[in-house]
């Protein structure tokens, strides 16, 4: 065996053992406590076949994102996502067939403590709460396209993840308006695992339930190596009972920076959202990106980018989604389509058997 | 090269606002109260919304499309996973607790 294949192997061996001996101990702890009803550990997350064919070349995506999540007693709550994909690319130069390779990772781990009914303490390696889609749309059951936006990396250092603490909460909640709040500190980590920037920053986000409308401003500082800024604004029109969505990200690094748009509708007029048209969900993204400089660190394309995104979104029964899109990328090094279809199906149930 | 993103904008804003007027056509019309009694017609009585659902619409459907149906062994922990997803307060949290349980 060569010694890249063997390290390999060797590494997802460590890492299932790993999942297994945290979910060995998740199940100890939380079987007794779980014997209440409505206490269960749950399993949830998602199943896609995804498939993408960019400038003519087709790629194929099998990915599972399972999620567990687990109470330990009336405060303590342990929550991790994980990500397994085996991604098939065609051969270059000519070459007949296809290349593959897999990727297995924790997507995060936390720990969240219910301190009061304003504060929950996060521990551990979380998703960092900029803007709106790097913890909140990025699961694959969720997000209406395949792809998520181009400045999904800008004030989420490229990783998506921050290891470290973190308060989050709903500071005011009011029938009309709500305040909903994140602060963290991300510490430098180099496992494999659980990387992590130094860094931290906060979000807050105002929720006008009447209107459908929530609007936020997130901050993100590097603290390490050359320390860098990221600001963000996120704003979300959903009309009640209308079935339609728009959501929007503004984004700003040290070296680049841009937005995008997004929206979606359902319509109720032809027997209501479960009938076959109402199921039907046509979604449009706009994104632009800009670079201010040179300096090519943040994610975001090296030349000015323009992205209009066209989707058909089907939602059938049983938790299942069909994600197709058309997309046109516009940039100075190229213009080219992307075809997109997908297929996701959500399950959530819990951990084990119970009575 | 110059970029054209022109006619991208353009459809766009065909796009929402085309969108925008579906979607006021086809918004739920509250019930008439005060039936006209030249055009007698079956008023439907719609329950309004309880505070539950409009809880679950307003915080979960937000994000998501809402789960069709899943174990009540389940519910608590669903609503802890989104007390800190979505930062629930904790009068929120009960409220949707009754509507998951009724």
């Amino acid at each position: 065996m060569d010694m890249p294949g063997f390290h390999l192997q060797f590494r997802l061996f460590t890492i299932a053992r790993s999942l297994r001996l945290s979910i060995l101990t998740l199940v100890a702890f939380t079987f007794v406590h779980s014997m209440a009803a409505q206490n269960t550990p749950l399993l949830s997350g998602g199943i896609g076949f995804f498939s993408a064919t960019t400038a003519g070349q087709t790629t194929y995506l099998p990915i599972f994102e399972p999620l567990l999540a687990a109470p330990i007693g009336p405060r303590l709550f342990i929550e991790s996502r994980a990500v397994l994909l085996e991604s098939f690319t065609p051969n270059g130069d000519g070459l007949p067939g296809y290349n593959h390779s897999h990727f297995i990772g924790l997507t995060y781990l936390q720990g969240d403590y219910t301190l009061s009914p304003h504060i929950t303490v996060v521990g551990g390696s979380y998703l960092i709460p900029f803007n709106t889609y790097n913890d909140r749309l990025s699961p694959i059951w969720i997000g209406n396209f395949q792809r998520g936006p181009l400045i999904a990396s800008l004030g989420t250092e490229s990783t998506g993840t921050g290891t470290g603490g973190m308060l989050s909460g709903s500071a005011i909640s009011r029938s009309k308006y709500s305040l909903s709040y994140n602060a963290y500190f991300s510490s430098l980590v180099n496992n494999s695992y659980f990387q992590a920037k130094r860094s931290a920053g906060g979000r807050v986000s105002l929720f006008v339930p009447n209107h459908g409308l929530e609007v936020g401003l997130s901050y993100n500082r590097l603290l390490q190596g050359v320390r860098e800024n990221f600001y963000g604004a996120h704003v979300w029109w959903e009309p009640a009972n209308s079935g339609f969505q728009l959501r929007s990200e503004f984004a700003r690094g040290h070296h680049a920076q841009g937005y995008w748009i997004e929206t979606a509708y359902r319509t109720q007029a032809f027997g209501g959202f479960d009938s076959i048209v109402g199921r039907l969900e046509p979604v449009f993204r706009m994104q632009q990106t800009f670079r201010r400089d040179n300096v090519v660190s943040d994610g975001l394309p090296p030349a000015n980018t323009q992205i209009a995104d066209f989707g058909l979104d089907y939602n059938l029964p049983h938790n299942t989604r069909i994600l197709t899109s058309y997309s046109r990328e516009f940039a100075t090094t190229g213009n080219y389509n992307i075809w997109q279809t997908g297929i996701v199906y959500r399950f959530l149930t819990p951990a084990w058997k119970g009575k | 090269m110059i970029m054209n993103s022109k006619p991208i904008l353009l459809l766009f804003v065909l796009f929402s606002s085309s969108i925008a007027l579906a979607q006021t056509a086809t918004q739920t019309q509250p019930p008439n109260t005060k039936p006209d009694k030249s055009h007698p017609t079956t008023v439907v009585d719609k329950k309004p919304e309880d505070a539950g659902s409009r809880l679950f619409r307003q915080n979960c459907s937000r994000c998501h499309n809402a789960p069709e149906g899943f174990s009540p062994r389940i519910s608590d922990t669903v609503l802890r996973h989104m007390t800190v997803r979505a930062s629930l307060s904790m009068r929120d949290k009960a409220e949707l607790l009754r509507f998951l349980n009724p």
